[in-house]
């Protein structure tokens, strides 16, 4: 394999990788915290996608205005779907918050189609992410340097919270028992918000830098990479900040890696997650930076 | 052979506490051992772990003269250790008859298939269940509840429910973890007696964890204690009564069902 | 139960089940070809809801797979059936493998080779698929289902790939649809009230103590989603015939998602439930159509919403996960017993 291409594949899956790594981040909040896998999860880059093109597009608001205001109408939004259907089954069976949860994703999705309708819209690029740099026979679009380097700040604003402020340690204690945080007078239900808008936030980012990348704007546009999510969730270790990062980056990588590897094998790219979710749950059900959980 | 289980040296640790430490217990048909301890002494791991639910860190678990170490705790059961837990564990929304007749599941020889069909053997094994089920609510005294949720029963009722269930497995060996916890006195002693009655109608052996030592002392035909996972003593109740070890390990303790002050010795 | 009620409660769901027959008869003679059309559904998702529910009812696993077995049921029988000609023809961009380019075999044949094919896949996917629980059994069957679909899109010399397999000749109708379905509702039905079905039971109930008493899961959560996904398969055969023409895309996520809808709303774990409920789902589905289609009510001009039936699908979902968790019928199923004591207490004689 040529050594410039092989450079050129890294920088694609690194891309892809960062993207599914800060879906990730959002699912291994919530479901260090509840749980629960919040299907609807991947749903919500739907959601923060189409805010920011609407934003731009229709109300001709100028992008940086409209991707915040994205941001948070999708955080409004994920505590929403927390506190009307979630909140109401906290003590039920696991089951049926995950009946819940599959309920709400096919809600979002096919209330954009019946909203907004199903032919995909293309999402405008602002001038700053457009554009590329060559390095050599590399080259490298400015977006996905945006990419990387949003990622990781944002990573970086994550694992400050988690780990320095009152509410992040509260959100620590209650993926580790729930019990005795109730005793210790935290009140969970502002925890669980917080963990929903943060991560909801997260998706919403993940969301619009998605568009940018792959700029077809439809409802269904979430289900496949909230899914991988869960994936590099799962490979990094669920409850585990930086392994969800790191579990996006792998998926992306062997992703691109496989296909780059066997151009024939293209059309299998969707089917690598399952397989690596199926090895790791088979040798190491914890994932990579997971830790044994009491059950 | 008389010796059923026979644990040598049995650890087992928790990410580097060591619930278990170094146990030996040996159980014999016909004969009641109890297991006691404080709190947190590690007497529900051990039976986790002679269970095959858990599996110990180092050590041997012989069963009939056969190791079972690591043995996975189903095939530990069908081989004839039955249990019951310490926080109930019934198949909670199933009925009472049904509760006792899942624990012979291991005993059918019908297949699937023939199941479904309803030849071959079918009928003959459901109804030897169902009757064997039948027999063992009328010996706890449970038959008038068989078509009640097992969920609806008294906590008392729930207990020997059970140990009903764990008989029907037709174990050689009955391991109960606090089978009186919440008992008042007298269903205490009617299920002492009960205890003595299996022990010599079965002949088989039985574990026994328990908070009650008058309890203890009265149905046990030999005790082992263990403090923080080691063990300090064995021997009959009369020995365990008064070894200095045990007494230490119970400091302050209701110990033996006599209020016994030791602080103002 | 006594000897006599038994065997009166025989011949009663014999009776029954001859004046369904009949009715079948009736109705292949005298209705339409819509209002069969939606008989022929109510059974095939009858079939598939009673075999879905023994998983995540029953047994209380929760698994997503069903859209893949009924995707391998309904490919292996296509592929049985369909002639040599018609693979000829439309296998355009690769063609298919032989010794299958050239066999074709009868309806029934291939209805039992799609049972057995996806049986036979279950059996071997248990292995990975059970050595995880809850929410990530969940996620890991719908993995599988993704990766069907996959392999249906890019298997080209079996699947014909994204083109999909047409001209298949509609072999199915009230006579197999109803009849499978009868099969699978009595074969299910004995299984769950042997002691396999108490064992399944118990593993939802408490695997811990299902385990202590001797009971290995494993193999009792390996039988039920291989016997589950027999008639799943069965019933994908069924439905390849009914539709005539299969493509991956047919086979997506929404599929399982009916069906959990219908199990939930029957009561997780209740056959009846399942039954009453796939009746009420299919038929409704059908009369809701009248919102996603354009239509001209009262003057008002009305250009029909896509989607639209899914977000009502959806809500009520949610709904009864909120309010009526136990659905219809909770975990209770019909006996005739129940049927005559409810009589008694509404006429008072």
């Amino acid at each position: 394999m040529d050594y410039s291409f092989a450079l050129q594949q890294l920088v694609y899956g690194l891309t892809v990788g960062c993207l599914y790594g800060l879906l990730a981040i959002g699912y291994t909040m919530v479901y260090g915290v509840l749980r629960l896998i919040n299907f609807a999860h991947g749903d919500l880059l739907m959601v923060s996608a189409y805010a920011g093109f609407f934003g731009i597009v229709i109300f001709q608001i100028p992008w940086p205005v409209s991707f915040a205001g994205a941001i948070i109408l999708t955080a409004l939004l994920g505590i929403l779907i927390d506190r009307g259907a979630y909140k109401p089954i906290r003590k039920s069976p696991r089951i049926n918050a995950l009946i819940t949860a599959i309920g709400v994703s096919f809600l979002l999705e096919n209330l954009g189609l019946v909203i907004i309708g199903g032919r995909p819209k293309s999402f405008p690029m602002p001038d700053v992410f457009a554009g590329s740099i060559l390095l050599g026979a590399v080259n490298i679009p400015a977006l996905s340097i945006w990419i990387l380097v949003i990622t990781l700040v944002l990573l970086a604003v994550c694992l400050v919270v988690v780990r320095k402020t009152r509410i992040g340690m509260a959100m620590r204690a209650l993926s580790r028992d729930m019990e005795t945080v109730m005793l210790m007078g935290v009140d969970k239900d502002r925890v669980i918000s917080f963990t929903f808008a943060l991560g909801s936030a997260l998706a919403a980012a993940g969301g619009i830098m998605w568009c940018m990348k792959y700029p077809a704007v439809e409802p269904f546009m979430g289900v496949i990479p909230g899914l991988k999510a869960f994936v590099a969730a799962v490979l990094g270790g669920i409850g585990n900040v930086t392994g969800a990062a790191l579990g996006g980056l792998i998926l992306g990588l062997a992703e691109v890696l496989i296909v780059a590897i066997e151009p024939d094998w293209s059309g299998y790219r969707d089917a690598v997650a399952f397989f690596l979710m199926i090895i790791i749950l088979l040798t190491r059900p914890t994932g990579i930076m997971g830790e044994q959980l009491p059950d | 052979m008389d010796l059923l289980l026979d644990v040598r040296c049995l650890s087992v640790s928790f990410g580097g506490v060591r619930a278990v430490n170094s146990l030996d217990l040996e159980i014999r048909k016909g004969e009641i051992v109890g297991l006691i301890g404080p709190n947190g002494a590690g007497k529900t791991t051990a039976f986790n772990a002679v269970t095959g639910r858990i599996r110990p860190s180092s050590g041997a678990i012989f069963f009939c003269g056969a190791e079972i170490t690591g043995w996975p705790s189903p095939r530990i059961a069908r081989n004839g250790i039955a249990r019951t837990f310490q926080n109930i564990k019934l198949y909670e929304d199933l009925s009472v008859i049904e509760n006792v007749m899942i624990a012979a599941h291991s005993s059918i020889s019908y297949s699937f298939l023939e199941a479904i069909f309803g030849f071959g053997r079918f009928s003959a094994d459901e109804s030897r269940i169902r009757s064997r089920a039948e027999e063992l609510l009328k010996l706890m005294n449970l038959k008038e509840l068989a078509f009640e949720r097992a969920s609806s029963l008294p906590y008392g009722s729930q207990r020997k429910l059970e140990i009903a269930r764990a008989l029907a497995l037709e174990p050689k060996l009955l391991l109960l973890d606090e089978p009186v916890a919440g008992m008042n006195p007298t269903e205490t002693r009617e299920f002492g007696g009960f205890l003595l009655r299996l022990r010599d109608n079965l002949s088989i052996g039985v574990g026994l964890i328990d908070h009650d030592m008058s309890f203890v002392m009265e149905v046990c035909d030999k005790i082992r204690v263990i403090d923080h996972g080691i063990p300090i003593a064995w021997g009959t109740p009369f020995e365990i009564r008064n070894d200095n070890k045990v007494i230490a390990a119970y400091l302050g303790t209701d110990f033996g069902g006599q209020p016994v002050d030791y602080a103002t010795n | 139960m006594n000897k006599t009620k038994v065997s009166r409660d025989k011949s009663l769901t014999i009776f029954s089940v001859l004046l369904l027959l009949a009715f079948i008869f009736y109705a292949e003679r005298n209705f339409n070809h819509y209002t069969i059309r939606i008989l022929e559904n109510i059974a095939i998702f009858i079939t598939l809801a009673v075999s879905y529910n023994l998983i995540n009812g029953i047994m209380g696993q929760f698994s997503l797979a069903p859209n893949a077995f009924l995707a391998i049921g309904a490919y292996t029988s296509a592929i049985f059936t369909l002639s040599p000609e018609e693979k000829l023809r439309s296998f355009i961009i690769e063609p298919m493998i032989w010794p299958l380019s050239v066999l074709s075999l009868p309806f029934a044949v291939s209805l039992l080779l799609a049972g057995l094919v996806t049986a036979l896949v279950a059996f071997f996917m248990a292995a990975p698929v059970f050595r995880v629980r809850g929410d990530y059994l969940a996620i890991v069957t719908l993995g599988f289902g993704e990766v069907i679909q996959v392999l249906a899109n890019n298997l080209i010399s079996l699947t014909n790939g994204s083109l999909g397999l047409k001209g298949l000749h509609p072999y199915t109708n009230l006579w197999w649809a109803w009849g499978v379905c009868i099969f699978t509702i009595f074969c299910t039905v004995r299984l769950i009230n042997s002691s396999y079905g108490r064992a399944m039971k118990a593993v939802r109930e408490d695997e811990i103590a299902a385990e202590a008493m001797g009971i290995n899961a494993f193999r009792v959560k390996t039988l039920a989603f291989t016997f589950s996904a027999f008639f799943q398969g069965v019933a994908g055969g069924l439905l390849a015939h009914l539709i005539t023409t299969i493509s991956p895309s047919l086979f997506t996520f929404m599929f399982t998602f009916n069906l959990l809808i219908i199990i939930v709303i029957g009561g997780l774990g209740s056959t009846t439930g399942s039954v009453i409920a796939a009746i009420l789902i299919t038929w409704g589905g059908e009369a809701l159509r009248v919102f996603e289609e354009p239509s001209n009510f009262l003057g008002f001009n009305y250009k029909g919403v896509p989607g639209m039936r899914m977000v009502l699908f959806s809500l009520i979902l949610i709904l009864v996960m909120l309010f009526a968790r136990s659905g219809i019928m909770g975990r209770a199923e019909f006996s005739w017993e129940s049927l005559f004591r409810w009589f008694r207490r509404k006429l008072p004689c």
